[in-house]
């Protein structure tokens, strides 16, 4: 668990594509693009970092789109119709992302049931109350925002380093030292190694269950006011399918899907990976936007098969048996 | 198990009637059928047809959720098989349209059967490769336009009718019933059945566990691709942004109400045909009623919550919920 190979490979693979975007765009090796890569992507940094412990554990959580979707659309209306402080929508909406969080986990460890379909139904559940709350986009124009968005870290060469990619960066350092080096980290590798044996340790499983989806959620959320920031304005309809690139961003990252094991940093470059993609294709400007899904296709597909080819070799000094096992 | 399938085939019927009922309430004409021009017209004709897309996917998907499988990638082999058809179908003729577009999506399926069967992926993950690539594809091949045709062969199948009945709604019967003939009229429902329940235990009774499951994931690639073509016909055209987007959620919903379990075996194709036609019917009456069309989701949400309680292992009495519940805080 100390080694982490999968992620060392998403590092080569990122450095390869960074250097081969820079060799063909030389202007694309500036602090100025590396800069932007953070901003652009500080949302999806965010979920995935949550998504991270999630998949570790075992689980999945696919409600995180919709989440954030109603975080834009409840912190938009808090703050211009309700006329609520900034402050206090943020912390109320922390709060009710961290009550969706434990009501999903809990139902799935109560229940005993696959965390597929209850987070898909969370997902329908937070879209569908978003869209109650509002159909339209409503902007934002509190003070706040555009103190937020004009805060910046200069760095040489021009970059700016948006408030919204630093929030991104240490919400990464956190969940990356909170997986690593706490008994809470350890825990939910253990309960993705195996769930009977973490529970016969002795380990709260349910309680542990609760905490991990509440994190997500509560990540989500943040991730929700995040993207808020990023377009100064609430959407029902923001975020639809982020589910599908945050999952693809963790395993890209070389976390196994099957739970046990997996680190945020590889998360982290899985995010940076897919900002290239999209950062390649605005700078060739003859390539369509539908290249990114098509490559993000092939290199989860990629990743997935060097995870088989991993768990095959690690087997193969063990029993040699035959047979499907789907 | 066994005892409780028959009283599960009568709360899903009860719900449907339950639902279109209250349809009634809210629309009072929605029972009226009228025969014009060779061709039933009603609501209950339009759940039918609107609903076919939906039950056609639902075919696939229960025999793929029966081997303890799940299928992502099915709106996005409707994408596909949708572009294909409208690309092809100003220049060539039905025939060869269909061939191409139902072929993409049997190799759209086989992709997903090999990577779960052969090289052992978990099916979740395997055909959430062909979900995010899908898309791309179809953009790919409509070159990010939305292609429209008019084709008045193609169209018929979205719009023409046949036996009195909308084409969708014949295609969705015609497919029911041969697919049942075909998994119930030989040993094959039990062989799938089987790798579900047990893929090693059937492995060693000398079932091809691996034929049945490339075999599964091929048919519910090609019941997507045949959703797609309709779903294309219907609009007259080929939308990949948009074309079958979350309806793999809506499939797999379909077969959950149908009572099929996501941890395999038991498995039955009306019923997943009848949950299909259950979230239609909510669909069309929330649409009648007036209400915003955005509840449509809340209700999906708390169907699908209700379903899995019903449906929870642990489920077993009041008592013992209250102390799992105390025990999960503790």
């Amino acid at each position: 668990m100390r080694r982490l190979p999968p992620a060392i490979i998403t590092a080569i693979v990122f450095v390869a594509g960074f250097a081969i975007c820079a060799m063909q765009f030389p202007h694309m090796a500036s602090t100025r693009v590396v800069a932007n890569l953070l901003t652009d992507n500080a949302f999806l940094g965010i979920v995935a970092t949550g998504m991270t412990f999630v998949i570790v554990s075992g689980g999945i959580d696919l409600s995180v789109g919709s989440v954030i979707g109603f975080a834009t659309v409840f912190v938009a209306l808090a703050i211009e119709r309700a006329g609520i402080p900034p402050w206090l929508a943020f912390v109320a909406i922390l709060a009710i992302s961290a009550a969706f969080g434990a009501a999903m986990g809990g139902v799935i460890h109560v229940f005993d049931l696959p965390p597929f379909i209850v987070t898909l139904a969370g997902m329908f559940l937070a879209r569908g109350a978003s869209f109650l709350l509002s159909t339209e986009s409503i902007p934002i124009t509190a003070p706040v925002y555009s103190a937020v968005s004009d805060f910046a870290l200069p760095l040489p060469g021009g970059g700016r380093l948006t408030a919204i990619a630093l929030i991104m960066v240490a919400v990464v350092a956190a969940g990356a030292l909170l997986l690593r080096f706490t008994r809470f980290g350890a825990n939910v590798y253990a309960l993705g190694g195996s769930r009977v044996t973490t529970e016969l340790m002795g380990i709260p499983v349910g309680s542990m269950t609760v905490r991990i989806y509440v994190l997500s959620s509560v990540l989500s959320g943040l991730a929700g006011i995040v993207f808020s920031f990023y377009t100064a304005a609430g959407y029902s309809l923001s975020a639809v399918g982020v589910e599908l690139d945050t999952i693809a961003a963790v395993v890209i990252g070389g976390t196994l899907l099957t739970g046990g094991q997996g680190s945020v940093i590889g998360t982290f470059l899985g995010v940076l990976i897919q900002g290239l993609i999209q950062t390649y294709i605005t700078f060739d400007g003859t390539l369509s936007s539908w290249w990114t899904k098509i490559v993000t296709g092939i290199l989860l597909f990629a990743f997935i098969a060097l995870q088989q080819a991993m768990i095959a070799i690690a087997r193969r000094s063990a029993v040699s048996k035959r047979g499907a096992k789907p | 198990m066994m005892f409780r399938l028959p009283r599960r085939r009568v709360a899903q019927v009860i719900a449907l009637v339950v639902i279109l009922l209250l349809d009634r309430a809210v629309s009072p004409q929605f029972f009226d059928l009228r025969l014009q021009d060779g061709r039933f017209f009603g609501s209950l004709i339009d759940v039918l047809n609107r609903g076919a897309p939906v039950a056609l996917l639902s075919l696939g998907m229960v025999l793929v959720i029966a081997t303890r499988g799940i299928d992502l990638s099915v709106g996005a082999v409707m994408a596909i098989a949708g572009a294909i058809a409208a690309s092809l179908a100003d220049s060539h003729g039905l025939p060869l349209v269909l061939t191409a577009a139902l072929g993409a999506g049997l190799v759209c399926g086989l992709w997903n059967g090999i990577l779960v069967a052969v090289f052992g992926i978990q099916p979740i993950i395997a055909t959430l490769i062909l979900m995010v690539a899908g898309r791309g594809i179809a953009q790919l091949i409509t070159e990010g336009r939305i292609v429209t045709f008019a084709s008045p062969d193609l169209v018929w199948l979205g719009d023409g009718s046949l036996f009195g009945l909308p084409v969708p709604v014949a295609i969705v019967a015609g497919m029911l019933i041969l697919t049942g003939a075909v998994v119930r009229g030989s040993a094959l429902g039990l062989l799938i059945e089987a790798t579900g329940g047990n893929a090693r235990a059937s492995e060693l009774a000398g079932i091809g566990t691996r034929a049945m499951i490339l075999a599964v994931y091929s048919w519910c690639g090609l019941c997507a691709a045949l959703a797609g073509v309709i779903a294309a016909a219907d609009i007259m055209g080929a939308d990949a942004n948009n074309s079958g987007l979350w309806l793999e959620l809506d499939a797999i919903l379909a077969v959950v109400i149908g009572g099929t379990s996501l941890f395999g075996g038991r498995f039955s194709l009306l019923l997943a045909v009848t949950g299909a036609l259950i979230i239609q019917a909510m669909n069309t009456g929330i649409l009648l009623s007036g209400y915003p069309p955005e509840l449509n989701l809340l209700l999906k949400a708390v169907v699908v919550l209700a379903v899995l309680l019903l449906q929870s292992p642990r489920l077993a009495g009041l008592f013992g919920f209250a102390a799992r519940l105390r025990g999960a805080k503790a």
